[in-house]
């Protein structure tokens, strides 16, 4: 017997004890399909026959089941399911995961499962309880079909059992083997000029048949509501079958189809919303054509899963849940949407806006709203741009992406309301799930990274608190990791650890940046706010922002970050940058200093205290050693028990001048970073990267070419715009590694913050794994103000040097892998949570304890 | 890190007897941080001058001590070295113990007697204004003189440092001297090096024997040493013997009030009053289950707990400390199963949509729109009134224009330092009324706290019902 049970199914087995279920489900299914209500009793119980726990057990295998299907397993339930109640709650589980049930049926002669019964020392039941068993099983077979199982196969005898052959067959929907390309075309109404003008202009031509078809193959998909209201409903009907027929489109059935569907099953149908018409040209065409639309409709699917299941097409859309199954909720979402069933104002049913919701991978097309332009949102396009309104017919071009339209020939029906623009509110709301919790979060340079839940908690705390809108953050900076620590006397870090950590990577030509001692400040602008409307989803009329590197506005003022903007857009015209890079908008990575202008709170609670606490008091003492030092003293002898030791006050003076000399230094060097700023004019901004545009992120390019290409396009115009000083250092020759380390030295000595070294191309691998994006070796002086003012006294540079950048520089590579991939996901329209995915992982990584002064 | 004593007068050299100090032979002792060194500056009959000068190492300080495994505590780049603090009172009870006790066995007379004293202690971190220290240190008998210096003297308008160089003069005992330093040096700083256990009381009390009961500041004093430890402070004043300043509330220094200043016996709290005002707009709407968001430790959580009406109640946070905090107030982990299951502490963000807040009759945004940056409040509009949407929503925020009866504030500056914005009544009546067109709800805005006639009240309430 062949036996056909869908590829997705949940199938029971029903049987009375001994007939053989078991043996029968572990021949058929995998193990793992198989949920055995044996297995589970024994699972809590430590006896499989104990049938005192049976609810608890039940319980148990339900809730797995539950499980195994919403990952779209296909599952079989072993147990008797003799009773009505038990196999209800098969149908249940059916209805709620939309899956197709399916009853296996073993319905063995009574004595011989008493035969079993009875040479089962284990079991052996009652025989009152097998004949109980097998009179049920009798009386059920016949309600099956009504209970709701949509396949039933009943298996009489011993030998149908053994003689079965189980065939599982694709699901309708699924049609993951074609993989286009496809030009998908939304809600047609009968507008058939206007769909021959689409399918032409995309390319398609007419057979000798006059049947249109691709010449490179490719394939139509109509989204449904092929008819009504328009003017021609049969010419389009006849198009599409055309097409559908000889292989060159699919289609899905939209609510209009259906209802026309009904009509021609011979029941009563409203003559209105158009159908009327419809009706009336399909009466003139005769029953030879009525009845090829209504098997061409009736044989629809509702939706189809295409391309290794990347591809949905829905004519009212499917959320993430129901794709790919099967039942009659599925078809109902797909034909009307996520409705309510309640009605708003104007009479139109109230739709729930399920798009807002969508997680899935699958992008996702479909019509049935019709709005003014294409609407995209998460990876769903709404593409019913209205046609039969007076608006136009669009088809979605997959793989491409893009959208081609043609306009209306003339409103043939009045819209119920207007049609709306797609601007007003896209719902692109972020929710908890997006983030939040233990995440991983797959990036192009490290395949998964690992989110912790209390880095995600403390990350949601941060971008709740002081986060800007999540619109503009697309990128957020990676920490940076100092050198390795110097071992030569004097000094913590030092350029020669950096060059020789790219060269043990195989790395030979790095950049030596002058590293500007301001504060990170990532800048995005867009040329006008309705690029920034169109390409951030950013409504309230701003057209960039300057963020620090939590996301959080740069300034305080707004005021004064648009005044920011607006010279850079100057400079930015002026140069050509928009031009020559064919973009409206940009991002870039830039150091804005003084450093004072963002560290004013640090400085005036910790920096300026110490520095005139330490000055003060060391002068004191100082002051008092030195008057002290001109009383003789005795120097009698103590026992080592004393508590009071002797001590020379010649050598603590030394000790004490030495440590009033460093404070002066830390002094100077602090006061090196800050200036007084009155206004836009006292700032200095140093952009260091070009990170993306409107088609590209530009990690592939060398330093070389971001510095070069800064220098040539942002500075020279507005002196606020600084460019940056940088040597390349070719790591495996001598002379050009001493002039990297006579550089450093000159940037230092006077109290510069240092240089960062990079390899010159922005993501180097070494062995496939991308290295550390860039390196720091901070000025001696300048490490003052992190390790302190008397970090360089030899007792103190002696312990500093303990330190460990293992952690430090794991942190930095996530941080970079997931910066980067926020810019491309950007690049590539992503849906915004895709985007915030990525910049919350930098921040849940920020929460991260490790030693802040690395 | 410097202290000097001086002794004038007669046989000054005396000094070294009465802190056991020998002038002629300096002195260094290992302390737990340190060293700290005892010399003398100036020795003859009628001036003397000891110096304590500590040494500690910042490395210390900030990686825990050598060898040892504990992390530290502090920063590297940190005043601690360099200031008079609870190190240098650590020091004094280290190095002049018998001194402090008032025994000198070869001049206990000298001890016991009043002498000519002035001590300087150098950058002495004044946190809080500059007469505190003459507020303190004149009823002791001291004459007191300070000097300040600026934060940075190439940035003048960096402002004033908050250290000064102490000195104060006065004819007391060398023991009275060393105890006023000793436990009034950290009143001054606020901030100790050590965990302030319960011993801390009973050092206080004997380091205060004798001065610090009778000192008119006295309260004042305890309050400081403990800084952040509230209810030692009011241990230790019940337990000092009763005087007519110990009524005085010990917690309201710091706090909102409901801003009439003149009534000093009856000043309830302005969070009090906002809670019970929010409690009874709850019980009001008739919800039986509610959601409190940004709940913070809970009050209004456990104020609505006990409330019958109310079945469920969730509190959420964005801050994961802050519900531990609220965990522990509330004694969750011991609670009864009946009060466990009616709630639900839960770390959330009102700028993220969130399936959990839906199904709520009644959701309390306290004090908490003022928080969020002005540009992301049409997402909390959103989150709250078009996703969680609850029947009712109970909104309050700070009254702007109230803040001119805080005398200690500027003009113009916020309640809070995290304060985003504070609304005007105007302000607030526009959002809220723009909220209630966007989203289907009708608003009744009332006020809480005393009423200014011509500022109106210290904070706004807005109480939200969805329109059916």
């Amino acid at each position: 017997m062949r036996i056909e049970i869908p590829e997705f199914a949940l199938v029971a087995m029903i049987g009375a004890t001994s007939s053989g279920k078991t043996t029968f489900a572990n021949k058929y299914f995998l193990p793992t399909e198989v949920l055995s209500s044996d297995f589970f009793r024994a699972m809590i119980s430590d006896d499989e026959n104990d049938q005192s726990v049976s609810s608890e057990a039940f319980d148990l295998l339900y809730y797995a089941a539950n499980k195994r299907l919403g990952l779209m397993k296909t599952t079989v339930i072993d147990a008797t399911n003799l009773q009505e109640s038990a196999r209800k709650q098969v149908i249940e589980l059916a209805h709620e995961q939309n899956v197709h049930s399916v009853a296996i049926v073993l319905n063995l002669p009574e004595s011989e499962i008493l035969k079993r019964n009875a040479a089962n020392p284990k079991k052996n039941y009652p025989e009152r309880v097998i004949r109980k068993h097998c009179s049920d099983l009798r009386r059920s077979i016949k309600h099956l079909k009504r209970e709701g199982f949509r396949f039933i196969y009943v298996l009489d005898s011993q030998e149908d059992i053994d003689n079965v052959e189980i065939v599982r067959t694709g699901l309708w929907n699924n049609r993951k083997d074609e993989h286009g390309p496809f030009d998908i075309i939304g809600d047609v109404h009968g507008c058939y000029d206007e769909l021959v003008m689409l399918l032409e202009k995309s390319g398609y031509i007419r057979n000798e048949q006059g049947v249109f078809f691709h010449p490179d193959g490719r394939k139509a998909a109509f989204l449904g509501d092929l008819c009504d209201r328009g003017p021609k409903n049969t010419d389009v009907l006849r198009l599409v079958m055309d097409m559908t027929d000889a292989g060159n489109a699919i289609a899905v059935p939209g609510n209009h189809d259906i209802k026309l569907l009904k009509y021609l099953n011979g029941k009563k149908v409203q003559l209105t919303h158009g159908r009327e018409k419809t009706i009336e040209q399909l009466e003139a065409e005769g029953s030879e054509f009525k009845e090829r639309v209504r098997k061409f409709i009736d044989n629809m699917v509702s939706h189809y899963v295409l391309d290794d299941g990347k591809l949905v097409i829905a004519h009212a859309g499917i959320n993430e849940k129901l794709i790919g199954r099967g039942s009659s909720r599925v078809r109902n979402f797909c034909l009307y949407g996520d409705i309510t069933g309640e009605k708003d104002e104007s009479g139109l049913p109230v739709r729930l806006n399920w798009a807002a919701d969508y997680r899935g991978k699958a992008t996702v097309i479909y019509g049935h709203v019709p709005r003014a332009e294409v609407q995209a949102l998460n990876n769903t396009y709404c593409i019913d741009t209205g046609c039969v309104f007076g608006g136009k017919l669009t088809a979605f071009r997959y793989p491409e992406r893009e959208t081609v339209s043609v306009s209306a020939l003339k409103q043939y029906y009045e819209p119920p309301v207007p049609l709306k623009e797609n601007n007003e509110d896209i719902g692109d709301m972020l929710m908890l799930g997006d983030v939040g919790g233990k995440m991983y979060i797959n990036t192009s340079l490290i395949p998964t990274i690992a989110v912790e839940e209390n880095n995600s908690a403390a990350a949601l705390e941060v971008m709740s608190r002081y986060a800007a809108d999540p619109h503009w953050l697309i990128y957020l900076p990676p920490t940076m990791s100092p050198c390795k620590t110097s071992g030569l006397d004097g000094y913590l870090e030092h350029p020669l650890e950096a060059f020789e950590y790219y060269r043990s990577m195989g790395i030979q030509n790095v950049v030596c940046e002058k590293k500007h001692m301001g504060s990170r400040a990532v800048m995005v602008l867009c040329k006008t706010a309705e690029s920034a409307k169109k390409n951030f989803g950013v409504t309230d009329g701003s057209r960039g922002i300057i963020y620090t590197r939590t996301g959080r506005h740069f300034f305080n003022d707004y005021g004064v970050e648009e005044q920011v903007l607006v010279r850079l857009d100057k400079v930015l015209t002026k140069s050509g940058f928009w031009n020559d890079f064919e973009t409206d908008w940009v991002c870039l990575d830039t150091e804005l200093m003084p450093w004072s202008e963002k560290a004013q709170e640090l400085l005036s609670h910790q920096y300026a205290p110490v520095g005139r606490a330490g000055r003060n008091a060391l002068s004191a003492a100082v002051e008092a050693l030195e008057t002290a030092n001109m009383i003789t003293v005795e120097t009698s002898e103590v026992s080592p028990h004393t508590s009071g030791q002797n001590f020379s006050i010649p050598e603590l003076l030394d000790r004490f001048s030495e440590r009033k000399d460093a404070l002066e230094k830390y002094v100077d060097a602090y006061r090196e970073y800050c200036w007084k700023v009155n206004d836009v004019n006292d700032l200095k901004i140093a952009p260091f990267h070009i990170l993306a545009t409107k088609n590209n992120v530009f990690s592939d390019r060398s330093h070389t070419w971001h510095m070069e290409t800064i220098k040539k396009y942002c500075t020279d115009i507005d002196p606020i715009f600084i460019a940056t000083d940088y040597i390349c250092v070719d790591v495996f020759d001598q002379s050009s590694i001493d002039r990297g380390v006579n550089r450093w030295l000159e940037l230092t000595s006077s109290g510069g913050e240092g240089m960062v070294v990079k390899p010159e191309i922005f993501t180097s691998k070494h062995n496939n794994e991308i290295i550390q994006p860039a390196v720091k070796c901070r000025g001696r002086e300048y490490l003052r103000i992190i390790y302190g003012p008397e970090y360089l006294m030899s007792e103190n540079l002696k312990r500093l040097k303990r330190r460990s950048l293992t952690r430090k520089r794991s942190l930095a590579l996530k941080e970079f892998a997931l910066g980067m991939e926020a810019l491309e996901r950007f690049v590539r329209h992503e849906p915004l949570y895709r985007v915030h995915e990525c910049v919350f992982g930098v921040l849940a990584f920020e929460s991260e304890p490790v030693d802040p002064r690395l | 890190m410097l202290l000097t004593i001086t002794m004038k007068g007669k046989n000054t050299q005396d000094l070294g007897y009465l802190l056991h100090k020998n002038p002629y032979r300096p002195q260094c002792f290992e302390l737990n941080f340190g060293k700290a060194y005892v010399f003398y500056t100036e020795i003859s009959d009628n001036r003397t001058t000891a110096a304590l000068l500590l040494d500690i190492n910042p490395i210390d300080l900030a990686r825990g001590k050598q060898g040892s495994r504990d992390g530290g505590l502090f920063d590297y780049v940190n005043d601690r070295p360099y200031v008079a603090s609870s190190f240098m009172s650590s020091a004094i009870a280290k190095v002049f113990s018998t001194a402090m006790s008032g025994k000198c066995t070869k001049r206990q007379e000298l001890a016991d007697t009043p002498l000519d004293l002035e001590a300087v202690v150098h950058m002495l971190p004044i946190r809080g204004e500059e007469s505190l220290v003459y507020e303190i240190f004149e009823p002791l008998g001291y004459e007191v003189s300070t000097e300040k210096s600026v934060l940075d003297e190439k940035f003048p308008e960096w402002g004033e440092s908050c250290y000064i160089d102490l000195t104060i003069k006065g004819r007391v005992r060398v023991c009275e001297l060393l105890n006023h330093l000793y436990t009034l040096i950290p009143v001054m700083d606020k901030q100790k090096h050590y965990y302030i256990s319960e011993d801390e009381i009973d050092k206080l009390i004997k380091h205060g024997e004798g001065w610090l009961n009778s000192h008119p500041a006295k309260n004042k004093i305890i309050r400081r040493y403990f800084d952040m430890r509230k209810s030692y402070a009011n241990r230790l004043i019940n337990r000092l013997p009763d005087d007519e300043s110990a009524s005085e509330e010990l917690m309201s220094e710091n706090e909102e009030t409901t801003g009439n200043a003149n009534d000093t016996n009856k000043k309830i709290p302005l969070n009090t009053l906002r809670l019970e005002a929010v409690k009874n707009a709850v019980l009001n709407s008739g919800a039986e289950s509610v959601i409190d968001i940004g709940c913070g430790e809970c009050k209004l959580t456990s104020m609505l707990l006990p409330e019958k009406q109310i079945k469920n109640i969730t509190a959420a946070d964005v801050c994961v400390r802050v519900l531990e905090r609220a965990k522990e107030r509330l004694n969750y982990d011991r609670m009864l199963p009946y009060r466990k299951n009616k709630l639900t502490l839960m770390q959330a963000s009102l700028l993220y949509r969130d399936k959990r807040f839906r199904g709520f009759d009644a959701a309390c945004v306290i004090e908490v729109i003022e928080h969020i940056d002005i540009q992301r409040i049409p997402a909390l509009e959103k989150v709250l009134f078009e996703y969680a949407v609850p029947h009712t929503v109970i909104l309050t925020t700070p009254n702007k224009e109230y803040n001119v009866n805080y005398a200690a504030m500027e003009n113009g500056e916020l309640r809070h330092t995290d304060h985003r914005f504070e609304w005007t009544r105007e302000e607030f009546k526009i959002w809220c009324e723009q909220v209630c067109e966007k989203f289907g709800y009708s608003v009744e805005i009332s006020n809480i706290g005393d009423v200014d006639e011509k500022y109106g009240s210290p904070t706004q309430m807005g109480v939200f019902t969805k329109c059916e």
